[in-house]
């Protein structure tokens, strides 16, 4: 299916207006997977909080409406594959698979303990429903795109989504791998960039200006689609859309999103991009603003 | 070796189909049998070595065995994370086919050469690291690397080297081929300087000095049975590798003796590279000689410590 010129101008419309006005309260869902994610960062008594929390709905729409998976089969030969290639976002995407039943809740408390399964960044080799290994950033793209070539040999339907940070894209790996997927026209592979504004040290702005954004994605040859990245909404309209071009071109989403968001005082606040040894009052505080 | 190597890759893809080849960008009419054959699975990258280690893993995790193929300096170096991570980590089947390893790039300069390669492979959990001396072990050792479960790195020669193992030899990966029997003393070597540690233990011979040659095609795993078998009463070991000697095949021998032979160690003596960038163009055989690697030069070398030992 394409999607038409008014469908995307659509979606950008909406996430512009979502940028210009203040953003729509998060519903119950959003706010029980964050206190989730305040779990693992209690638990682990660290954790890449705005980079999580940024994630979140996008992570969301993905497991509970688009992704082909089985939480009680996690390798099962036909399921499409996620991975968080910003790794470090990770306590959003822990919070998700607990919910599903990937794994039980109580190991969001072992966070990054020496006998948890949950380490600071992902791995596929203890944790169910994790693809690959992440974490040392921009690696996930290229690993994305070898098994969506895998799929396209096996003439298989499965598809291939690969979650980028924005700082993460600095990385010259990742344009590799775009002009990769450009290259052999892989629309079984999709890149969502989680567009937060902000990576450890400031701004991208400030630190490596990442637009026209856009631009760079559709001129390494993919089909771009913009969005609010916190409105479940949108999102499910632009998944749905998927892929987004008949010619082939591999799909890029632009993901509007705030880092920290739904934490007031964490929202585009750098200084929330990691947080250890946080008081007992602090960790209050965060359940508090996600109550309800 | 290159030759031979990509035509057992061929080979192997022909009747295995979980085999893809990817190049990054390699010579006209590479496997150009292969891309006609089965277009599906010939993969040409382009310079971009990140992405090209990446895909592999991507592949591999899916089943299939990709063989990956460009020069060795850029197969370690320029892609030494995602080796670690995505092939080493994930403890994936991708090999890893590298050509010039050493000194064979000596016209090109100091970019090019990979002196630091094995050292730098065998330094990372769950690598295999092979070094054949000749085409013809090559082409044993290269079909046996289908059903290695991790990764595996291949390091080429010039081409052209002459053939100095034996044409019925049954080694396995990981184990070290007897190219002659130790004397007092014994050469340890890898890759193509086996066949010059043996000329110079034929110089040597000639002179009274009896010296062995263990040839080490797998650098990692060792074959430390055989290492601990023929070091047992020898006078002096050499190690001979066309590599820097910080990380190579000396030092993970010296590493094995000590640890297994603590305070039983013989005189051991490292003939490699020295850590230093090369300055010097030329020929590989002109580096082999400035730094005092060929033939006449070890059994020089050897019969010089030999003496100075038996004094």
């Amino acid at each position: 299916m394409t999607a038409s010129p008014s469908f995307f101008a659509t979606a950008l419309a909406r996430a512009e207006a979502a940028f210009t006005a203040h953003p729509a309260p998060l519903d119950a869902r959003s706010r029980h997977l964050r206190r989730l994610a305040v779990d693992g960062l209690r638990g682990g008594n660290r954790g890449h909080l705005g980079s999580a929390f940024s994630a979140i709905e996008i992570l969301r729409v993905l497991y509970d409406e688009v992704l082909r998976h089985d939480p009680r089969n996690p390798t099962w030969a036909d399921r499409d594959r996620l991975l968080l290639s910003k790794g470090h976002g990770c306590l959003g995407l822990y919070a998700v698979l607990a919910d599903k039943g990937y794994f039980p809740l109580s190991e969001l408390d072992r966070f990054c303990r020496f006998d948890g399964i949950l380490g600071g960044h992902p791995d596929a080799k203890k944790i169910p429903g994790v693809e690959a290994s992440t974490g040392a950033l921009g690696h996930g793209p290229s690993i994305g795109l070898g098994m969506a070539q895998a799929a396209r040999l096996q003439k298989r339907d499965w598809r291939v989504f690969v979650i980028t940070g924005d700082g993460e894209i600095n990385e010259g790996s990742v344009w590799e791998a775009a002009m990769c997927a450009g290259k052999h026209r892989l629309d079984n592979f999709t890149v969502i960039v989680d567009y937060n504004k902000h990576q450890s040290y400031a701004s991208t702005a400030e630190v490596q200006d990442l637009e026209p954004l856009v631009d760079k994605w559709q001129s390494f040859g993919f089909a771009v689609c913009e969005v609010d990245g916190h409105d479940v909404g949108a999102l499910r309209e632009v998944l749905a859309e998927l892929p987004f071009d008949q010619g082939g071109r591999p799909n890029a989403i632009i993901a509007h999103t705030i880092k920290g968001r739904g934490v007031s005082y964490a929202e585009n606040n750098v200084e929330w991009h990691h947080k250890s040894n946080l008081a007992a009052d602090e960790i209050a505080a965060l359940y508090r603003e996600l109550e309800g | 070796m290159r030759k031979k190597s990509l035509s057992c890759v061929l080979e192997l893809a022909r009747r295995d189909p979980r085999v893809v080849f990817i190049g990054s960008d390699l010579g006209v009419g590479t496997l150009e049998e292969f891309r006609r054959e089965m277009p599906e699975r010939f993969f040409m990258e382009g310079v971009a070595e990140q992405n090209i280690i990446g895909m592999a893993a991507g592949l591999a995790l899916e089943g299939f065995i990709p063989y990956v193929n460009t020069i060795a300096t850029f197969l370690t170096r320029r892609c030494y994370e995602q080796v670690a991570v995505d092939l080493c980590y994930h403890n994936l089947p991708v090999r890893l086919i590298a050509n010039g390893g050493g000194l064979v790039y000596a016209p090109l300069g100091p970019t090019h050469l990979a002196i630091e390669d094995m050292g730098i492979m065998r330094a990372l959990p769950n690598m295999t690291v092979l070094a054949p001396a000749d085409a013809a072990e090559m082409g044993r050792l290269v079909p046996q690397t289908l059903d290695v479960p991790g990764p595996v790195y291949i390091r080429l020669g010039k081409g052209g080297d002459p053939v100095v193992t034996p044409a019925d030899d049954q080694s396995a990966i990981g184990q070290g081929v007897v190219l002659r029997r130790p004397g007092r003393c014994l050469f340890i070597a890898t890759g193509i300087m086996s066949g010059r540690a043996l000329a110079a233990a034929e110089l040597l011979g000639a002179q009274g000095l009896a010296c062995g040659v263990l040839h080490l095609p797998t650098v990692k795993p060792l074959d430390e049975v055989k290492i601990l078998e023929l070091t047992t009463g020898v006078e002096a070991i050499f190690t001979v590798e066309e590599h820097v000697l910080p990380t190579g095949l000396g030092s993970a021998v010296s590493e094995l003796l000590i640890d297994r032979r603590p305070g039983r160690v013989p005189p051991l003596h490292r003939f490699g590279i020295p850590d230093r960038f090369p300055d010097r163009y030329g020929s590989q055989d002109e580096l082999l000689d400035y730094f005092g690697l060929s033939p006449a030069q070890l059994a020089t070398r050897a019969l010089s410590l030999a003496g100075r030992q038996a004094a």
